[in-house]
């Protein structure tokens, strides 16, 4: 304690300043790292769950890469990952931009937007499911034939409402990421763009879009990554179902790891999983060019 | 030592005594090795969890000096928090069960006691129990777990107020539910409600229509893990009866996005949606408590799955859970294996116990009961449901809970998709073929 509040100079800061850093790598390694190794030696384990544990080598790694389920889960994964993106990625910057201006009342919506985002994904689950239910639901206490679907129960409906269901729980938090960003924007540059004689719609195209690139990258990098947890709500709004047609990789590693005991297949999934993480993140940020951890200030 | 008495020092020690006093209190409500409790886990949810409650309250009465720590968790839940529990050499001292597969996967890895001796030395408590409730506790010739509460045989519920207004009878075969079908939809009344969701809903119906079909040697035959069992010309029978159900709009619209856990697919019955179900026993107590006069007003009929034209098995088979199993760790304590063991003896099936299970609508298994069922304000009900289960040349165990869980998910995969038409009857028994054993 002493040494940080003694020392202002130059070579005290940098003698402690690392020391700082070994609680939160601790926590790391303990929570991050020993799991993760964990996890990869199981996967050349053969265990249920409960007796010993014993080395099998590729066993499991075979068993599932030639299980045709594979190919299915990774598509829908994919699917889910691509369209979710593709649908609150541009409702976000959108709201996001709406609620930057600087009106009372836009401060009021945008704590309004933000509600679905302080639920439990189990509690947003188990609410849909309610509404969605064909027979004693939304449809069915308005009377509406359009409603009452078989919302649920039809895999490409089924897929529709998993994504819909996730847009509505994500785009406000994505709001609130592109709100910052627009209001980091410098408001000279939409000045000069007035003086010009550029409209509200051109504005947007020409300067918020572009000044917004760094929070895109770093929006969608959450969205991608985000998806391939999806876990918690998939599993209460439709099991996988209907069959396995919104069976997502993350649930089909939660099944075969502790509803069929196979402890060993789960944990190839899992290493998978973190590999597809780790690649889309690293594509993510090339696709940000090679200043994409500067300020997109600097020079504005 | 002497402490200067002070302000500070009273508020400090006021303050301590609490403290320790949760601490301690926390102590003792944790697994304790070697304790003087035995810890129970169980399943949450009415009125079950009262009987269980009860049962443990009045043995802790008795038992001053042995008592017992329940924890209850809600049935999936329970599931994966049992397995990690044992897993992790962390199991409660009594653990609920369903009997066999699951309990299978517990003995090969040596995590319960064996009871065989314990029920040689008792063959009095062995004895007043229902001998078909033994099987699904029994693994390679030894018995690891007590069965004890109540019997659920698969039952055919039907709407009486249903059946009266279109004026048709309930089926006697299943060409007889075939021909119900066309006429109940023309009248937009679904004939089966069906909690598809949740898949082991489904798989009752293949559970009957195998047996009815080929007797009860087919899934035997799986069970025993003969190759290629599933493939047996009953099978492929069954598989394509039930499919040719589904075409026929047989089951409710929707049916794969009912689940069974919110009890929509009971409420479909005794809101006149649907005219017939097939759920387990347990869903009288239900349709008792949530469907108003439904049941009362002798809304609700029952009856055993009809036969099917040509089909070997016997009518009166049954097919559900033939009891509920109590197991010990063998990770307990000595001592906690006693308290277990004399809560067994002592505590469980009561006469108390039994009268309870007979007002929530079960059946114990416990022998000697019929003057009480008779008793009983569902006693119609109750009597059919012990008829069944003591007439039963074979009463099947539920295949998710025979099976090992490996199989059995493979299975309930495949019957959700064999219900949606994605799959033939041909390619579901081929799927399950490779699981054979597992």
């Amino acid at each position: 304690m002493s040494a940080l509040t003694s020392s202002t100079g130059r070579e005290g800061r940098r003698g402690i300043l690392p020391w700082l850093a070994v609680p939160a790598l601790l926590f790391f390694v303990g929570f991050a790292v020993v799991p993760l190794v964990g996890v990869f030696v199981l996967s050349f384990t053969t265990w249920d769950g409960i007796g010993t544990i014993h080395p099998s080598g590729l066993t499991s790694w075979r068993a599932v890469l030639t299980d045709p389920g594979l190919p299915h889960a990774l598509w829908v994964t994919f699917l889910v990952m691509a369209v979710s993106w593709a649908v609150q990625t541009p409702a976000s910057i959108l709201l996001g931009t709406f609620l930057a201006g600087r009106q009372r009342y836009r401060a009021v919506l945008s704590l309004i937007y933000f509600v679905p985002l302080l639920l439990s994904s189990a509690a947003i689950a188990v609410a849909y499911r309610a509404l969605l239910d064909p027979n004693f639901g939304l449809g069915a206490g308005l009377g509406s034939e359009w409603l009452s679907k078989d919302w649920l129960g039809r895999p490409w409906l089924a897929f529709g409402v998993v994504v819909f269901v996730v847009s509505w729980q994500f785009v406000p938090f994505h709001s609130l990421i592109y709100q910052g960003g627009v209001q980091q924007i410098p408001h000279s540059l939409y000045e000069a763009a007035q003086l010009d004689g550029a409209g509200r719609i051109r504005q947007f195209f020409s300067i918020t879009l572009p000044q917004l690139k760094y929070t895109i990258i770093t929006s969608s990098t959450l969205m991608v990554i985000g998806s391939l947890t999806f876990f918690d709500l998939i599993f209460v709004l439709t099991e996988g179902g209907p069959g396995d047609a919104t069976r997502v990789l993350a649930l089909d590693m939660y099944k075969r790891g502790f509803q069929a005991d196979l402890m060993g297949p789960a944990s190839a999934i899992a290493v998978i999983l973190v590999l597809m993480g780790l690649a889309i993140a690293l594509l993510l940020r090339r696709l940000g060019g090679r200043d994409a951890g500067e300020s997109q200030l600097e020079g504005a | 030592m002497e402490i200067p008495l002070s302000r500070r020092t009273l508020l400090g020690m006021a303050a301590a005594v609490p403290v320790s006093a949760a601490l301690t209190a926390c102590g003792s409500s944790g697994p304790s090795k070697g304790g003087g409790k035995a810890t129970y886990w169980h399943l949450s949810g009415m009125p079950q969890e009262g009987v269980r409650t009860g049962a443990v309250e009045r043995f802790n009465e008795a038992n001053p000096k042995g008592q017992i720590e329940v924890t209850t968790f809600e049935n999936d839940a329970y599931k994966t928090k049992i397995k990690t529990a044992i897993g992790a050499g962390k199991a409660p001292t009594i653990i609920w069960g369903w009997g066999g597969g699951t309990l299978r996967t517990y003995v090969e890895s040596d995590q319960v006691d064996d009871l065989t001796p314990w029920f040689d030395e008792n063959p009095e408590i062995k004895n007043r129990l229902f001998p078909s409730s033994f099987g699904a506790a029994t693994v390679d010739g030894k018995i690891y777990a007590m069965p004890f509460e109540s019997v659920e045989p698969i039952v055919l519920f039907y709407n009486k107020r249903v059946f009266d207004d279109v004026g048709v009878e309930p089926p006697q075969s299943w060409d007889d539910i075939m021909a119900l079908v066309p006429k109940l939809n023309a009248e937009g009344i679904a004939p089966f409600s069906l909690g598809g969701q949740s898949r082991w809903t489904n798989m009752m119906w293949l559970e009957f229509l195998f047996d009815r079909i080929g007797g009860p040697e087919v899934f035997q035959a799986v069970f025993d893990g003969e190759k290629n069992a599933w493939s047996h010309p009953a099978a492929i029978e069954a598989l394509t009866k039930v499919q040719d159900l589904v075409k026929a709009d047989g089951f409710i619209k929707g049916f794969s996005s009912i689940t069974a856990d919110s009890n929509a697919d009971q409420a479909l019955l005794y809101t006149d949606k649907a005219a017939m179900m097939l759920h387990g026993s347990w869903s009288y107590g239900i349709q008792q408590t949530e469907g108003g006069d439904f049941v009362s007003g002798d809304g609700l009929g029952f009856m055993n799955f009809p036969p099917v034209d040509g089909g070997k098995g016997d009518p009166g088979n049954s097919v559900g859970n033939p009891a509920q199993y109590l197991s010990i760790s063998s990770k307990a304590s000595a001592e906690q294996k006693k308290i277990a063991k004399d809560f067994f003896a002592t505590g469980v099936l009561t006469d108390d116990e039994v009268k309870e299970w007979i007002e929530t609508g079960a059946v114990p298994i416990r022998k000697g009961s019929e003057k009480l069922l008779a008793e009983s304000e569902s006693s119609e009900f109750l009597e059919f449901v012990y008829g069944i289960a003591s007439n039963a040349k074979s009463f099947g165990q539920s295949w998710d809970q025979a099976l090992s869980p490996t199989a059995a998910e493979t299975l309930l995969d495949n019957i959700a998709k064999l219900f949606q038409l994605s799959i033939s009857p041909r390619q579901f028994t081929e799927n399950l073929n490779k699981v054979i054993g597992k």
